[in-house]
């Protein structure tokens, strides 16, 4: 790549050819602000309709401000990011642009978080001299994301993620001038749409057009019920992120701190989705094993490869865009729903209490997860398994509000039985964690010899598709992974056109897997953020005594005393399930 | 809005019209200019088909069809009437000649009356302008329009 070399306010730069102004200028340490940018570095993806016009700088020798994002850096180039003139105009974009934008800030969902009022405040903005006319677009509450388009900004981050990063294509511009919206076809609701609820558009959106519907007051109430006994279990994506919301770096794991948190709400049990994670290496490794065998064995009526079904954000997407594969996928239950069948038959049991009074409440770092707990499916005689979930970002909300002083609080561990885990399902949070603790498991019931080596490097890391080849002690199983829906189709097109040469393929719907979820912190897209909350997963993982899911204590006595072996009638009946086509 | 039911026939004339393209991306805007002479408009269903055939999001293709005005998903009347809002045709008082006939017809522009006979919209200069104030209806046109004569117009279709 051929060198130039720009000056940039003060500062003398070098950079290669090609190199935007607001990258050349990032690169060195000079933030100049922007609404619509954004970059992706680690997906190669760019969203820069340059419709902001927040980044615009004066470049010498040119007539009109040029948008940092859009403009390239030529040799010799002298550009000014805050001359006069530029923040000048800095101003009159951001007045125009909140001049037909709700001012209600201190209700706002965003509120603290929102880039916009972030913008504002630093750029000094106290009047907005210009009224303009306001959209009254219709808000939608679907049961995970809540969409209020009179918010938007038109940065169309979340077109990116939709339609580049996820390839769902739920969310496109329609309409023009003062009409123009981010919307799903026909002027639809996200429901009546293919979204998969990933929540990716959330992640990304700078205001409060696109926020999770936030079920934090329901918990209130339940938790102030006596009558109710309220369980909580926690998705493994959820402690290594929790923190940045209390001011750790990324990638602090806070579990001891969580349960401590979670206690202190007044939780009657703190249970982990780990558990219920152990146990789905149990039926999907075990459902693996069993297909692979007939497959080897010559059963013509069984097909490879398995796809992993742990993703419910995955479940959407192949169900609305691959139905013709719908018998591919394994029939395992996402640990969240195993949780909750089984809190909810042999939990209650052993305890004495009647479904109808126990809430069982998840905390995920997602927000396709909300709209899980509401498939019909999941529930018996219209009583769900898993009640609601809350994300991590509504948790630390329920933290600050509770006035828990976090950051001090105690270390302390989950309750049994439903807290125990082993390190395998830990990893669940980060892309290629569930393929591994798969392979854990499959090698050691498959060979009957231990395993050497517990890490399966060439799984794990955040490149979109990951291939490996592992030895089953002769045979040689051939895996896939991928994550972001993107890099999901092209393996399902592989698939559909016979040219898959995988044994078990991974998908996990968020970019970097459940770590860059759409109910964590925001991640902005920040793939640096993404690679410190898997290095704490993985962390988390080697100092488990336990590392595979077979040899967690209470899964065996799960299946000896009530489920009786992966798989069985009553395993099929409570930890797996069917899927649908929902094509149009 | 009420599930419509898509002749077969005409189906067929569409994925012919998608395949002429190459079920190009590019070729959209072409493949819709055609559907909405084939089918008088583009209802969701058309978009749906057209959408499957280029292998893009539906939401993709009604993103194109809300932007540009030509395209409409509401069925034209038999006699589609247009009223000239051109310069000329304004100062010499079309408005009133648009409101006398949104009057009589009960409709709104962009609307299309109950039995489906006529339908309503305004237009930026026909070229015509020393006919102003000029009104189209299908390719008929009428020049020196006074509200008076909006009734008289509707009559011969009717």
């Amino acid at each position: 790549m051929e060198k130039i070399s720009l000056q940039i306010d003060q500062h003398q730069i070098e950079t290669e050819r090609g190199t935007t102004i607001i990258e050349a200028a990032r690169k060195s340490g000079i933030e100049i602000p922007a609404l619509c940018y954004m970059n992706l570095e680690g997906m190669c993806i760019k969203n820069q309709p340059s419709s902001c016009r927040i980044c615009v700088v004066e470049v010498e020798g040119r007539r009109n401000l040029a948008p940092a994002c859009a403009t390239k850096c030529e040799n010799g180039m002298k550009v000014r990011t805050s001359s006069m003139r530029v923040l000048n105009a800095r101003k009159t974009v951001m007045e125009l642009i909140l001049s037909d934008h709700p001012h209600d800030c201190l209700i706002c969902a965003k509120s603290g978080s929102c880039q916009l009022q972030g913008l504002t405040n630093k750029l000094r903005i106290r009047e907005v001299p210009f009224e303009g006319e306001r959209n009254r677009f219709e808000k939608e509450v679907s049961p995970s994301i809540i969409r209020d388009m009179n918010k938007c900004i038109y940065c169309r981050r979340c077109e990116t993620m939709c339609n580049d990063v996820q390839t769902v294509g739920a969310l496109g511009a329609v309409n023009r001038g003062f009409d123009a919206t981010i919307s799903p076809a026909f002027g639809n609701k996200l429901s009546d749409s293919e979204c998969t609820f990933c929540g990716q558009c959330v992640a990304v959106c700078p205001v409060g057009a696109l926020t999770e519907n936030d079920y934090t007051n329901r918990l209130i109430d339940d938790l102030n019920n006596p009558r109710k006994t309220v369980i909580v279990q926690t998705a493994p994506a959820v402690r290594a992120a929790l923190g940045e919301e209390f001011g750790f770096a990324p990638g602090t794991s806070v579990t001891g701190k969580m349960a401590s948190a979670l206690r202190e709400l007044g939780f009657d049990k703190v249970f982990d989705t780990d558990f219920a994670a152990d146990l789905t290496i149990m039926e999907e490794g075990s459902e693996v094993l069993a297909r692979l065998n007939a497959f080897l064995s010559g059963d013509k009526s069984v097909k490879l490869p398995v796809l992993t079904s742990c993703c419910p954000a995955w479940v959407n997407f192949f169900e609305y865009q691959f139905p013709d594969m719908l018998d591919i996928p394994s029939t395992a239950r996402s640990p969240q729903q195993m949780f909750g069948a089984i809190a909810k038959t042999w939990w209650t049991e052993k305890m004495g209490i009647k479904r109808e009074d126990l809430t069982v409440v998840s905390i995920m770092p997602c927000l396709a997860k909300k709209y899980e707990c509401g498939r019909e499916e999941f529930s018996e005689n219209g009583n769900p398994d898993v009640d609601y979930s809350i994300s991590t970002r509504e948790l630390a909300g329920l933290i600050k509000r509770a006035n828990i002083d976090f950051r001090s609080l105690p270390d302390s561990d989950f309750d049994n039985p439903l807290g125990e885990s082993t390190g395998a399902s830990v990893i669940f949070g980060a892309t290629g964690g569930v393929m591994e603790a798969a392979l854990r498991t499959a090698y050691e019931l498959h060979t009957g010899m231990p395993l050497a080596k517990l890490d399966f490097e060439e799984v794990r890391g955040l490149q979109g598709i990951k291939r490996a080849v592992v030895d089953m002690n002769g045979f040689e199983l051939k895996v896939g992974i991928a994550h972001g829906l993107g890099n999901a189709r092209k393996l399902l097109n592989e698939i559909r056109r016979g040219e898959s040469v995988y044994h078990v393929i991974e998908i996990m719907a968020c970019p970097g897997g459940c770590i860059g979820g759409g109910g964590q912190p925001l991640h902005r897209g920040n793939s640096a953020v993404l690679k410190a909350r898997s290095n704490a997963l993985y962390e988390e993982d080697r100092s488990k005594p336990l590392r595979k899911s077979h040899e967690n204590p209470y899964i065996i006595k799960l299946y000896e005393d009530f489920l009786g072996k992966p798989l069985s009638e009553k395993a099929h009946h409570l930890l797996h399930t069917h899927y649908f086509n929902k094509s149009k | 809005m009420p599930e419509i039911k898509l002749p077969q026939n005409k189906v067929d004339q569409l994925l012919a019209i998608c395949k002429e393209h190459g079920n190009q991306e590019g070729e959209l805007i072409n493949i819709l200019h055609k559907a909405q002479q084939l089918f008088g408009y583009l209802p969701d269903k058309v978009q749906c088909i057209v959408a499957k055939e280029l292998g893009i999001p539906v939401s993709k293709v009604y993103g194109v069809v809300s932007f540009y005005s030509f395209f409409t998903m509401k069925p034209k009347g038999e006699h589609p009437i247009s009223v000239c809002m051109g310069t000329a045709c304004y100062v010499r008082g079309s408005e009133r000649i648009l409101d006398e006939f949104k009057r009589l017809l009960n409709i709104n522009i962009g609307e299309t009356t109950p039995d489906g006979k006529f339908s309503l919209d305004s237009l930026r200069c026909v070229g015509a302008c020393g006919l102003a104030p000029v009104v189209l209806v299908g390719e008929k046109v009428y020049g020196r329009v006074t509200p008076a004569d909006v009734e008289r117009i509707i009559k011969e279709f009717e």
